[in-house]
């Protein structure tokens, strides 16, 4: 056990739970899919130990059976966009799946357009974000790609979060030891003033037996 | 004063080797013409690279949209695929270095790469291929992030970084007085070659980037020989905001 497993199991008691960050990605997609007039939007985590992308959060079309879906993460425009880093734009795919085969399996009817972007934090990329079928307007601009960018920064700290939350959850389960660590930091972000204030002077007293050299 | 009729007045292309670092090509598109070979790269399980003869094609349309944009505006180029995308995330930076690798070892004129890496790991290994292709008298021609991220190669300065502007014109491009980006291009809402022959409209800067490869096979079909330092000169006194608008 590590300092950082220490640091992990107070991280996963006082974390908020995975439904609440499950409530931001949503949120998420629902405000893109509302900015740019969609039918759809999306966002995939990359499962990296299984090579998938995984549907986490869905707005409009396919939102009920959607998310949890996975499909291998070298997929379509997806893929591309999660390998090279890039975002791009389809427009006028029309009836034809093979345009966008992804999107097409992935939600169950074929757009007629797509965005998508990286969902990158720090040197990692965590996803895809796809906002599918927003309305053709006479002038597309780089402004709305801007948009899309600015837009994938934001859920891609959101998803930075869920993973690291994931991640601590996952020390916790690796070492049932400190499950008393997490419960205790969880207790205490619970507890209002002034019981608060004496459960640090508490944890204060008890680090202070801990520190202390064992032949007193 | 060097002018664009001066830069590449009459050329077509022929003669220049252009290398597409992308999803592959798909063959017989009538967007795209010729292929002349066409390579599918993976690693093993030791890390060394494995280089085939691809027969797929191109498995997402992108490298396909890529190839067609070179092609119209060098229309007798050698096109070349290195396919380095389609197996997958996992493993994909090391495919991209490798592919890059032999590309640069099979000298291109220039290597179109409308993609990045955010890996920190890949930086050292990319900057020596950038540095050995600019001295090898390869063009590297890649595509810029409009993302506040730190990726590569398009931060080096022996590549040419290629971003977007809202012009319908292919031929408009222009010089950016505050780099790392060098160059903006043609890459809003431009029609482009899809899978099954077909074609769409696409936006992004992964577009943009090769006009500017077409552009450097033009200027190089015109001028064999010229160093990618030379290239860059011709470039930027061509720019529309600079000579080239006039």
């Amino acid at each position: 056990m590590t300092g950082s497993d220490i640091r992990a199991a107070v991280a996963a008691g006082v974390l908020p739970a995975e439904e609440q960050f499950g409530a931001l990605l949503q949120s998420i997609v629902d405000v893109g899919r509302a900015i740019f007039g969609a039918r759809a939007a999306s966002i995939f985590l990359l499962d990296e130990a299984a090579d998938e992308l995984v549907f986490t959060a869905v707005s409009g079309e396919g939102h009920e059976s959607l998310v949890g879906r996975r499909f291998p993460s070298g997929t379509g425009v997806a893929g591309w966009v999660l390998v090279t880093r890039q975002a791009l734009v389809i427009e006028d795919v029309g009836e034809d799946e093979r345009f966008a085969p992804d999107a097409a399996e992935s939600t169950g009817f074929v757009p007629r357009a797509l965005m998508a972007a990286p969902l990158l934090h720090g040197e990692q990329v965590l996803g895809v974000l796809e906002i599918l079928d927003r309305p053709r307007r006479a002038s597309f601009s780089l402004g709305e790609m801007d948009l899309l960018s600015l837009f994938a920064g934001q859920a891609a700290i959101a998803l930075g979060l869920l993973a690291r939350a994931r991640e601590a959850k996952a020390v916790l389960e690796g070492h049932a030891e400190l499950q008393p660590v997490a419960d205790l930091a969880a207790a205490l972000e619970r507890l209002e003033e002034p019981r608060r204030e004496a459960a640090v002077r508490l944890l204060e007293t008890l680090r202070e037996l801990l520190d202390a050299p064992s032949d007193r | 004063m060097l002018t664009r009729d001066w830069a590449w007045g009459g050329s077509t292309g022929r003669g220049v080797r252009v290398c597409i670092l992308d999803s592959g090509i798909e063959r017989g598109h009538p967007l795209v013409g010729t292929v002349e070979s066409a390579v599918c790269v993976s690693v093993d399980e030791d890390g060394e690279a494995i280089v085939a003869e691809d027969e797929v094609g191109d498995l997402c349309g992108h490298g396909t949209a890529c190839a067609g944009i070179v092609r119209s505006l060098a229309p007798d180029c050698e096109l070349h695929s290195v396919r380095v995308l389609g197996e997958g995330f996992t493993g994909s930076g090391p495919v991209l270095l490798e592919g890059l690798r032999w590309a640069v070892a099979h000298g291109y004129d220039v290597i179109n790469m409308s993609l990045s890496t955010t890996k920190s790991s890949f930086v050292g290994a990319l900057h020596e291929l950038a540095d050995s292709a600019y001295f090898r008298r390869t063009i590297l021609v890649a595509s810029a992030h409009n993302m506040p991220v730190e990726s590569y190669p398009w931060r080096f300065s022996s590549v040419v970084s290629v971003a977007s502007h809202e012009e319908p014109d292919p031929f408009v491009f222009y010089s950016n007085p505050h780099p790392p980006v060098e160059l903006f291009a043609r890459g809003l809402d431009l029609e482009v070659a899809w899978l099954g022959g077909g074609s769409l409209r696409v936006t992004g800067n992964s577009f943009a980037t090769p006009h500017i490869a077409g552009l450097c096979a033009l200027v190089l079909g015109k001028h064999p020989g010229l160093t990618p330092f030379q290239l860059k000169t011709v470039l930027l006194l061509t720019a529309s905001n600079v000579g080239g608008g006039q």
